[in-house]
């Protein structure tokens, strides 16, 4: 695996007004890494994937993505946004849009692609997430599990460095969680650097490089995913664990 | 005991007798009861009355042609009046012999506005229908027509100006430099005719007789107002709307006083003040058509409850939205423009059109500095002594004619939600 880091970030602090939200976060992500957050709600997980590509503002220490330092300058956040594609909860299409004007929607005005060229990559995209069938189709017209899947595809069309899921399977039914994991798997093994935030301790077991666990803003234990699961040092993981796993 | 259904086969029954043909509608949805059945009884008992009575007089002992107001007394309606003085309620003061040019004007507007309702022609054709479109509307209501160089030099620096913004990342060289020659010579020309440099050129066009707008009346000057007050009242809302959620203070507190301004005073005052207190502001000498000031103040007035709407629907649109653009690098007109607005403006379509219903019948206020619109000439034409006492045909009249475009649009607004909500399920 490559040794250099794709994401920097160094004493990151975030406050919701006097909330501590994110309190002093070192993470270092190399590239072709995978690396999976947990932790109980309210911890910040999801806040520090959104600060990635700014859509939550940090207020100090140094956020540095492919080389490039995250500052208020537009150019700089819309150069990190161009090479890190975002999954979301609650999938976020576009609702006026086909699937296939969802996939183009960014390579055309954000690339300058032109919308041939877009649309092949999109149909090809399509098909890696099995779903080609449903491109002229409009997103209220798909299960959830196939929005996701389209969701990610529509951040792959910008054929990202870095792909963020922000709890990507939280918000389906449990028959469709699957086909959506079974994507990032594949992703997984094709090299893609991720940060992926979850509760599939499956997903985790399989392909994480990394788990992080935070709680209260703070990351509270990071290791591999063996040792994670196995031999939690960390009191606070301990509790965490043994309330999402005794189900089995 | 269990009962499982053989696979593939499912047990179809036909619905009940009495829930079938229009002999079951009946018994279900007008005698379900003793008290509906009542009440239709009676509601039905009191609409038949009352078309017996209307039909008797508006059409049974009605006069339909008379010389004048006197052979009408003692029967029903009086439709003569009607016969006799249309043409002053459709066309006002318009020189008589010239009246078909405002016919034409006011079917040139009808075609202008039924070819762009239509979803199919909702591309670049849009702006040739509407520049074609308006040019023949003033020329046949003025009659002369003459563009100053200024106009020539605004249209280019807005064209130009535009296409750098809109298509500024998906043009080829060539059309962008084409932009940026239109915004060059818009902006030195607009400059040196300001300056006082480049003289005050104009292109004239002169086929008819010159009528000025203080003749215009009735319905040409109805459509006029209201399509054109809409027509640019509507992106300046949108404009307003977007300020109004900026993060800038400036541009939001600028938005948000003139909203609240504009809406807290009633269209009257805002009429007033654009017919008698502009000229007192303006150098000596300098005079701005009245129907231009009318025009402005419905303008003002309609922007600022165009941006209201526009708001509530902005605020509809869940965070996912403005965070997905955002996420995949879509800068802020990108956003707006292609994410944000089509789906706002969908929803606020119904109060939207409601707006718009409402000033086309708003524009009877017009009166008050003196423009007659088809109302008040309407109302005029009760003032001829020969004709004086039947004021309930004309505002009948007066009523059907607003009914009939009023009716279009609600039923327009009806098919644009249907349309734009096509396929997609929410």
């Amino acid at each position: 695996m490559a040794t250099n880091s794709v994401i920097e970030l160094k004493g990151v602090n975030k406050w919701y007004g006097q909330f501590h939200v994110l309190s002093d976060i070192n993470l270092d992500v190399k590239e072709g890494e995978k690396i999976v957050v947990c932790g109980p709600s309210g911890s910040g997980k999801s806040t520090l994937i959104r600060c990635i590509n700014r859509l939550e503002e940090h207020q100090q220490g140094d956020i540095v993505v492919h080389g490039v330092a995250l500052t208020n300058d537009v150019k700089n956040i819309e150069a990190i946004r161009r090479e890190v594609g975002m999954v979301f909860q609650s999938f976020n299409l576009f609702p006026h849009l086909t699937i296939l004007d969802n996939l183009t929607l960014a390579p055309i005005w954000v690339k300058k692609m032109p919308k041939k060229e877009a649309e092949e990559i999109a149909m090809g995209l399509l098909k890696r997430v099995r779903i080609p069938e449903q491109a002229a189709k409009y997103p209220g017209q798909l299960s959830g599990g196939q929005q996701q899947r389209v969701a990610i595809a529509r951040a792959l069309c910008m054929r990202p460095k870095i792909m963020l899921f922000d709890e990507p399977t939280s918000a389906l039914d449990p028959e469709m969680v699957k086909e959506v994991l079974d994507v990032m798997v594949e992703l997984a093994k094709e090299g893609m650097t991720m940060i992926c935030v979850t509760h599939e301790m499956g997903f985790a077991r399989a392909v994480a490089d990394r788990v992080i666990f935070m709680d209260r803003g703070e990351i509270v234990e990071q290791n591999e995913p063996e040792e994670f699961f196995a031999h939690p040092k960390n009191e606070r993981t301990k509790t965490f664990l043994g309330q999402i796993l005794h189900h089995g | 005991m269990t009962d499982v259904l053989p696979t593939g086969e499912r047990r179809q029954l036909a619905p009940p007798v009495t829930e079938r043909g229009a002999l079951g509608w009946i018994r279900k949805n007008l005698f379900s009861s003793w008290a509906n059945g009542i009440t239709t009884v009676v509601l039905l008992v009191a609409v038949v009355w009352f078309l017996q009575g209307f039909l008797n007089w508006a059409v049974f002992t009605a006069t339909f042609t008379a010389p004048n107001g006197q052979a009408c007394r003692g029967h029903g309606a009086c439709w003569a009046l009607i016969h006799e003085k249309y043409r002053y309620i459709f066309f006002g003061s318009f020189p008589y012999q010239q009246h078909w040019r405002p016919l034409l004007a006011i079917l040139t507007m009808l075609a202008m506005l039924i070819s762009s309702a239509d979803r199919r022609m909702w591309n670049s054709r849009l702006i040739w229908i509407w520049t074609i479109g308006s040019f023949v509307t003033f020329l046949l209501m003025f009659g002369v027509l003459s563009f100053p160089i200024s106009l020539f030099l605004f249209v280019a620096l807005a064209v130009g100006g535009l296409g750098l913004i809109l298509r500024g990342v998906i043009a080829d060289p060539v059309e962008l430099n084409a932009y940026r020659a239109l915004l060059a010579i818009g902006a030195i020309g607009l400059v040196l005719r300001v300056l006082g440099v480049m003289p005050a050129w104009s292109l004239t066009i002169a086929p008819f007789d010159y009528v000025e707008t203080g003749l215009w009346g009735g319905l040409p000057v109805t459509m006029i107002l209201a399509t054109y007050g809409l027509v640019f009242a509507f992106p300046y809302g949108v404009l307003l709307a977007l300020g109004r959620r900026s993060k800038l203070p400036l541009i939001k507190g600028l938005c948000v006083g003139f909203i609240e301004l504009i809406r807290g005073v009633p269209l009257i005052s805002l009429l007033i003040m654009a017919s008698v207190m502009l000229p007192l502001f303006l150098p000596q000498g300098t005079t701005i058509d009245k129907f231009l000031r009318a025009l402005v103040a419905v303008i003002l007035f309609a922007g600022a409850y165009i941006a209201e709407i526009i708001r509530g629907g902005l605020q509809s649109l869940p965070k996912g939205q403005f965070e997905a653009a955002d996420a995949m690098a879509l800068n802020y007109p990108q956003k707006t423009i292609l994410v944000i607005l089509p789906q706002a403006l969908r929803v606020v379509i119904p109060p939207l059109i409601n707006t718009f219903i409402g000033f086309f019948k708003d524009t009877s206020l017009v009166l008050i500095i003196g423009i007659f619109d088809f109302l008040n000439t309407a109302n005029q034409a009760l003032v001829d002594p020969n004709w004086a006492g039947f004021p309930a045909e004309v505002y009948i009249f007066a009523a059907f004619v607003y009914f009939l475009f009023c009716f279009s649009m609600s039923r327009y607004s009806k098919y644009l939600e249907v349309e734009l909500n096509k396929g997609t399920r929410r």
